[in-house]
């Protein structure tokens, strides 16, 4: 009958429903099992330290430092007085309420920031305070502390990552610390170190109960490396001191290195700005001011006309070509004509008759222009005659992006007869119309990294090392090998010239720039140059420019200097690159008279000129 | 009669019952394991109070075994009286938790009894069944079977607690197994289709439904009976039709809110797994991540966390599922399988028809337990308040189910004897 077993089957229909279920949900959807891992288990990560990083002489530039979050569990507060805190905090009580508001809409129970990045002063003022407020805390963490007020341009900084950072490499996660700059970016990888995890054992409210499996799954993080740079923290305090209220460069290089002491780019900014609370309007300050532009790096990014130091080079390609020897000589009558009614001036006496010595450290424009003349004519046209050139200035490194280790640069630029043949009609230029380029003032462009860059390749007599600022990274970490490339001038020639840009000191241009004991060799430029206001091109006061290495035998240090609007080379970039060379070789200075003007000489009306909206005088 | 009183125990149930409430020691420790740890295992903690009780239930069990069944079925009306009178005493006396008005406290010991209604609510049905005088065909002793169990089930529902009213309901089963006619089964179930189908379509199509059905139905049908057929089956449409129309009514007007959202949440029709839907989805997660073999006693990360509310009481199923996998989950269904069954076959064998009409209640009282809880944990049925029988913590249910095992033993043993 029925009747006896009606239940019984009841019940194992149910029994079987109940196991259909328990497969579904337990064998063969896998959702819950993801579910589960999202809502009961916390993974977190550990980071390890940011590395340091230390100048080439192991003084240290950046380390970290403890920055304090305010934090604040909304659902352990008690009533407290919003106005007080605010003003502990330094907000506005409308802003701080409104915060607030936002967070107890968030969660109740998950701690939310208050206050970001205090730092250790006002975390210890704030902590007095805080035990009226119940539910809030200071919670550490590890923020950046610099050593020195300099090289903001070279360390770069750190900053949370956006969402194109964790887009392009999903290491990074909301919240976390990226390189954005300088060393800080190049490097990030041996700075930063590998994240571990930790996994944690939530409720159902979302605190953390505990460690997962008494945190036998955790990773431990991967040490960050601590690295050493190669600048000479000193020369680039000093660089900058000498810098002050000027805009322009200097680029200070171990020549048989490649090795790079200084790169100062003025106005610089302190780095401590980009730390903390105020980074982010500190940092819309610095980048609102497009007048002096702190963010822009002159010694990389600005590309300048190299005035007479390219000279230099045009004299080594003419020797190399064998358009010139050393003892040929061109007559200079304040000047040449160049091509028909065509003048270019000069400052040498009328008939004086210059060998390639006195025409380099006297600068005479004919000479290098009868030069660069032969060196394009010495080919079958000028288009052969260019591209050659240009060969040869690359092999210098100008032209192209050098390859040093920092995220930011330009690559200058030299002509070619592509250039040429685009600009002019096809075969419808010669020698005379790009004669400018002899004395580095016609289309060639040049960042002042590159130009201390053959001023090393010069000193070398030929080669160079691509420039660079990794020193060692700690842990025995393999750095990038930094190649040494040739010159497509042979050495002899080097020592013609060399002894042209030692007499520029001795008994040239740049007499200013003698120091007692050290052979210097250099070459100053007087840079012409244009700005476009309101569609009309208008000329500013030439820039100050310098090339320098020393000693002649056996260099230790080549530079440039650029001085924006410095008007000649021995009055500014001149005399701040031999302070340079003595600081650095002689560890201190003993000329403190040009020592206190360069120091104390300011260029800002210089700057203010083309703004005020007035005629203004050049050159004066 | 030779034997043992001993050897006539029935082991395989005891062994179950056994079984069933040492897992239920482990799982609830387990689900309150983040509250407690092993140093502090007292007699205070959820698993020493419900040890405690189980000690107090095999006490009380022995002397159970005792008793003759003649007793029961003297006292029963009794029993049922008293048990009437102390759920009408709740609204006086009464204790409210959780917005249920079941309890009463006598000094720091709580007793709920709707749990012991139960008992007494089974006796009295087995006593009336068993009555010569009844014929549960007529429809005079049906409606006073009926209102025997409405009874307590209708106090209960109006303290609040409409999980245990429906537990009452279950002994409706009994009743057909004393020659009640399946029709009103086979009616019961169309209702509740129509009832949950009528929730998740518009009353619109089912009303069309409903008449294409009869309509491909007359067709096919026999046509020679046509005649005698045809006016039960519009009588039958019609009828349809009206509870469906009167199930909207009652969903829409008469429910309140929280408990349209319990059926809307079972049904799919609402999805809110933060808000109403919390617990259901809670409990999918937990059961489902448990996987084939489960994470192991006490490595139930979503148990630990506390996710699933009224973990070690109504959803104790999920620790299961969560902690054993598919494994302990199914080992648990085939126990609870078997206890029933078993019980159920032995009933058979009973020539008195008491004992086997009570039998058949504690089976009923058990499957329906079984089927609602795990059936809720599951997310096949609505959020509905009720113990899983043996397990869930709660000494007066663990007493009550006791209780009954013992009783079942008792009247299993002495199958033979007319006493």
């Amino acid at each position: 009958m029925i009747r006896n077993y009606f239940l019984q089957i009841l019940t194992v229909i149910v029994a079987f429903i109940f196991t259909i279920r328990l497969l579904e949900l337990q064998l063969i959807n896998s959702d819950y099992k993801f579910l589960s891992q999202n809502n009961a288990i916390l993974e977190s990560p550990v980071f390890p330290d940011r590395g340091f990083i230390y100048d080439r002489n192991n003084k240290i530039l950046v380390a970290n430092q403890p920055g304090y979050d305010l934090m604040v569990i909304p659902e352990n507060t008690t009533k407290f007085d919003t106005l007080e805190l605010s003003q502990l905090l330094n907000i506005t009580y409308k802003n701080f309420d409104l915060k607030f508001k936002k967070m107890m809409n968030f969660s109740n129970k998950i701690p939310s920031i208050v206050s970001g990045e205090i730092s250790k002063e006002r975390h210890a003022f704030i902590q007095e305070k805080l035990w009226k407020y119940p539910g809030f805390y200071l919670q550490k963490k590890s923020i950046r502390k610099y050593y020195y007020k300099v090289g903001s341009n070279i360390l770069g900084y750190i900053s949370e990552v956006n969402e194109n950072d964790m887009l392009k490499d999903s290491y990074y996660q909301a919240g976390e610390l990226i390189g954005r700059q300088g060393i800080e970016k190049y490097y990030e990888n041996y700075l930063r170190g590998i994240k571990g995890k930790a996994f944690y054992q939530k409720d159902r409210f979302n605190r953390i109960i505990g460690p997962y499996e008494n945190g036998e799954i955790d990773i431990t993080p991967i040490p960050a490396s601590n690295i050493n740079l190669t600048i000479d923290i000193d020369l680039q305090i000093y660089g900058e001191a000498l810098l002050k209220n000027k805009r322009g460069g200097i680029v200070a290089i171990e020549p048989n290195t490649g090795e790079i002491l200084a790169l100062i780019s003025a106005p610089g900014y302190d780095p401590n700005l980009l730390v903390g609370k105020e980074r982010s309007s500190n940092y819309r300050k610095l980048a609102n001011d497009t007048l002096s532009k702190p963010l822009f790096d002159r010694g990389l990014q600005a590309q300048y006309s190299p005035g007479s130091p390219l000279k230099v080079l045009n004299a080594l390609i003419a020797l190399q070509e064998g358009v010139i020897r050393k003892e040929t000589r061109f007559t200079c009558n304040k000047g040449h004509f160049y091509a028909r009614g065509a003048f270019m001036e000069c400052h040498c006496n009328i008939g004086t008759s210059n060998n390639l010595i006195s025409a380099i450290f006297q600068s005479c424009n004919t000479y290098f222009a009868n030069a660069y003349k032969n060196i394009i004519n010495s080919k079958s046209s000028p288009s052969d005659g260019v591209n050659n050139w240009k060969n040869h200035l690359s092999s210098f490194g100008l032209g192209e992006y050098l390859g040093y280790d920092l995220p930011i640069g330009q690559p200058g630029f030299i002509p070619d007869s592509n250039y040429y043949n685009n600009l002019y009609n096809k075969g419808g230029w010669k020698a005379s119309n790009i004669i400018s380029n002899s004395i580095g003032q016609g289309e060639v462009l040049t960042t002042p990294i590159q130009m201390a860059n053959f001023t090393a390749a010069i000193a070398n007599r030929g080669f160079y090392i691509t420039p660079h600022f990794i020193k060692s990274i700690k842990g025995n970490k393999k750095i990038k090998m930094f190649e040494k490339k040739k010159t497509t001038i042979d050495s002899i020639y080097f020592e013609h010239i060399i002894d042209g840009m030692e007499k520029v000191i001795q008994n040239g241009t740049a007499k200013i720039a003698r120091v007692n004991g050290i052979e210097i060799c250099g070459k100053t430029g007087t840079v012409e140059n244009f700005i476009n206001l309101e569609g009309e091109k208008i000329q500013l006061t030439d820039h100050s420019m310098f090339i320098a290495f020393a000693p002649k035998h056996n260099p230790k240090i080549a530079l440039a200097v650029f001085v924006e609007n410095g008007h000649w080379g021995s009055r500014w970039a001149a005399p701040i690159a031999s302070l340079m060379i003595e600081k650095y070789i002689n560890k201190s200075t003993n000329r403190k008279w040009l020592e206190n003007r360069m120091l104390k000489g300011s260029l800002n009306d210089e700057y203010l000129k083309p703004l005020s909206g007035k005629p203004f005088k050049i050159n004066e | 009669m030779n034997k043992l009183f001993i050897y006539r125990l029935d082991w395989t149930i005891i062994f179950c019952y056994l079984f069933l409430v040492f897992f239920g020691f482990i799982n609830i420790y387990s689900s309150n394991y983040s509250n407690e740890t092993l140093n502090n295992l007292s007699f205070n903690s959820l698993v020493g109070k419900q040890i405690l009780l189980f000690l107090t239930s095999i006490s009380i069990g022995i002397f159970i075994l005792g008793i003759r069944t003649r007793f029961f079925q003297q006292f029963s009306s009794l029993i049922y009286v008293v048990s009437i009178l102390s759920l009408i005493g709740l609204f006086v006396f009464g204790q409210t938790i959780n917005g249920a008005i079941s309890w009463y406290s006598f000094g720091g010991i709580s007793i709920q009894p709707s749990e012991f209604a139960k008992i007494a609510t089974a006796l009295m049905i087995a006593r009336y069944l068993s009555d010569f005088q009844t014929d549960i065909k007529n429809k005079k002793y049906l409606i006073l079977g009926i209102l025997i169990i409405l009874l307590p089930a209708l106090l209960i529902m109006i303290q609040a607690d409409p999980g245990s009213a429906i537990i009452f309901c279950s002994l409706f089963l009994i009743f057909f197994r004393e020659g009640l006619s399946f029709n009103y089964l086979i009616l019961a179930l169309i209702s509740a289709g129509l009832f949950i189908i009528t929730l998740l379509f518009s009353i619109n199509y089912i009303i069309y439904s409903i008449i294409l059905i009869s309509l491909i139905f007359t067709y096919f049908s026999n046509k020679t009976n046509l005649k005698t057929r045809i006016l039960p089956l519009i009588s039958l449409v019609f009828t349809s039709i009206i509870f469906v129309f009167s199930v909207n009514f009652i969903f829409n007007s008469v429910f309140e809110q929280r408990h349209r959202d319990r059926f809307n949440i079972m049904l799919g029709i609402i999805e809110d797994t933060k808000g109403l839907g919390y617990n259901i989805n809670q409990s999918k997660i937990a059961i489902g991540s448990g996987g084939l073999t489960g994470k192991g006693f006490l490595q139930g990360t979503q148990t630990k966390g506390n996710f699933v509310p009224e973990q070690q009481t109504d959803y104790i199923f999920t620790t299961i599922g969560e902690e054993w996998g598919f494994l302990g989950s199914f080992g648990l269904i085939v126990v609870f399988v078997i206890l029933i069954v078993r019980m159920l076959n032995q009933a058979e064998k009973q020539t008195n028809i008491f004992r086997r009409t009570f039998i058949y209640a504690i089976s009923s009282l058990i499957f329906s337990h079984f089927a609602i809880n795990i059936g809720m944990s599951l997310g096949l049925l609505p959020t509905v308040g009720i113990p899983l029988p043996f397990i869930s913590s709660g000494g007066s249910s663990l007493l009550a189910f006791s209780l009954l095992i013992f009783i079942y033993l008792n009247f299993d043993a002495n199958r033979l004897n007319d006493w």
